[in-house]
């Protein structure tokens, strides 16, 4: 069994300055500042965050998930954990941990790969990359479906193995816990809550996170 | 009687990078010409760019982390662009990305074309920003590369360990592309590879046509994840070619 980085926050809820509840199927962007600690709660537990990042002041700088392992040497973010972006910019720093490890590599549903992933007919279903592209059309042309590079999934547990097999389990996580990251530069979140329905990525049951703000 | 090669035989040198447009039903077969190499590779759809290679999509689809004979590559629509129909390795990295500067001047030392000339040490990251840029995309199309020839894996702990002596001088992968695609090469190190003075030896890239793809394919049978990505390819290109002019 993987060595788990937990990490309690001693931050308080009553002094956040933002703080939300994210149904499963929808979608969130926000801006944190520098030294803006945000925390996602998995408020039912085997929820799937499916979370994306941009360089706030140059948005066509997103988030790069290799880059980001590669700086580390480890496949899972956790505690201590730096995402970067693509140029090698430092976003945010994971600071507090209750469930230990996150998903790199899963990316994000789509109609398409759901298709591929499970049958033909699925493609009407709700996914998390429908979710990204409606947020991200909130910002007019800034962004188009090149920006969609691959994702975080929070509280997700897909393991590697060392034979090189890629297999998605009932999560690690559990109701309750939390990840909490806290922002180097200036950091657009942009956030799907999984809608899937067809894999254990969720235990089958999308549910709501809740999101909270605070400023230091 | 002038005739005209139906192969094209590229080598990549040291550090090299090559970018070509390349039609649906193309063979292509890489050698390494010495041991270690490691050639990262980007695929993007060639009649609409913004369709790419996506590393999160082809790995959970055929439940791999790693890719083989039988993996197809597949884009963010579900849909192949090429297929690995031959592979000496049993073993091609798909998590480790590309070499940036910053790796490379730490690792091996600055270098500058100033002092070196064409002996510099060239950084996956410029290669493909100029090739990117050569077919009008830019960084922010740059997304997880393939890296041929290179063994990576993770332990329980999820640490990556890169497998030195994985790649013998002759090994060999052979490429089918199933659309029409841009292929973007940076011949440029494993950024996990920490052994030895820049770690990058010459590639050969053979390219023929292929035989056409038959019901029996290894490829489109193994799994029914790639049959039905197969089938929207096939889709894709039903709705866009053809037709009353």
């Amino acid at each position: 069994m993987a060595v788990l980085n937990h990490a309690l926050s001693e931050r308080k809820t009553e002094e956040t300055v933002y703080n939300k509840t994210i149904p499963a199927g929808d979608g969130w962007t926000y801006v944190l500042e520098p030294g803006q600690v945000l925390r996602l709660v998995d408020l039912e537990g085997n929820q799937a965050a499916d979370t994306l990042f941009y360089d706030a002041d140059h948005p066509s700088d997103h988030y790069s998930a290799v880059n980001t392992i590669q700086r580390q040497g480890n496949v899972y973010l956790s505690t201590g954990s730096v995402l970067v972006s693509e140029s090698g910019k430092e976003l945010v720093k994971i600071v507090a941990d209750t469930c230990g490890r996150h998903d790199t590599l899963g990316g994000a549903c789509s109609a398409q790969s759901n298709t591929v992933r499970y049958s033909h007919d699925v493609l009407p279903m709700h996914n998390c990359r429908d979710t990204f592209m409606l947020q991200l059309s909130k910002y007019g042309s800034e962004f188009t479906k090149r920006d969609l590079a691959p994702n975080v999934n929070f509280f997700m547990n897909v393991p590697v193995t060392p034979e090189g097999g890629l297999t998605f389990e009932d999560g690690v996580s559990a109701p309750g816990y939390y990840v909490e990251m806290q922002a180097i530069n200036r950091t657009l979140v942009l956030i799907s809550n999984c809608p899937q329905l067809n894999n254990p990525c969720n235990a089958y049951n999308p549910t709501p996170i809740q999101v909270l703000i605070w400023d230091k | 009687m002038f005739t005209v090669s139906t192969t094209i035989t590229k080598q990549i040198p040291v550090g090299g990078k090559w970018s070509s447009r390349i039609s649906k039903g193309k063979q292509l077969t890489f050698t390494a010409l010495e041991d270690g190499a490691n050639v990262s590779l980007l695929l993007y759809n060639a009649n609409d760019t913004d369709e790419r290679y996506n590393m999160p999509d082809t790995l959970k689809a055929q439940h791999t982390a790693h890719l083989t004979k039988g993996n197809v590559l597949m884009s963010d629509n579900g849909r192949v662009l090429a297929s690995i129909i031959e592979d000496s390795l049993g073993w091609h990295d798909s998590i480790s990305g590309y070499s940036t500067r910053q790796l490379i001047n730490q690792q091996y030392g600055v270098t500058t074309y100033q002092e070196q000339r064409n002996d510099w040490y060239r950084s996956g990251e410029e290669n493909f920003e100029v090739e990117l840029f050569r077919n009008g995309l830019t960084k922010r199309d740059l997304v997880p590369v393939v890296n041929l020839f290179s063994k990576v894996y993770c332990d329980v702990d999820g640490n990556m360990h890169f497998v030195p002596g994985h790649c013998k001088k002759g090994d060999t992968i052979t490429l089918r592309t199933e659309m029409d695609v841009i292929l973007i090469l940076s011949n440029t190190p494993n950024p996990l590879d920490t052994n030895g003075q820049y770690p990058s030896v010459p590639v050969e890239l053979s390219i023929t046509d292929a035989e056409s793809i038959q019901d029996h394919d290894l490829c489109l049978n193994h799994r029914p994840e790639n049959r039905r990505a197969f089938e929207n390819t096939w889709e894709n290109e039903i709705l866009t070619k053809g037709g009353m002019n």
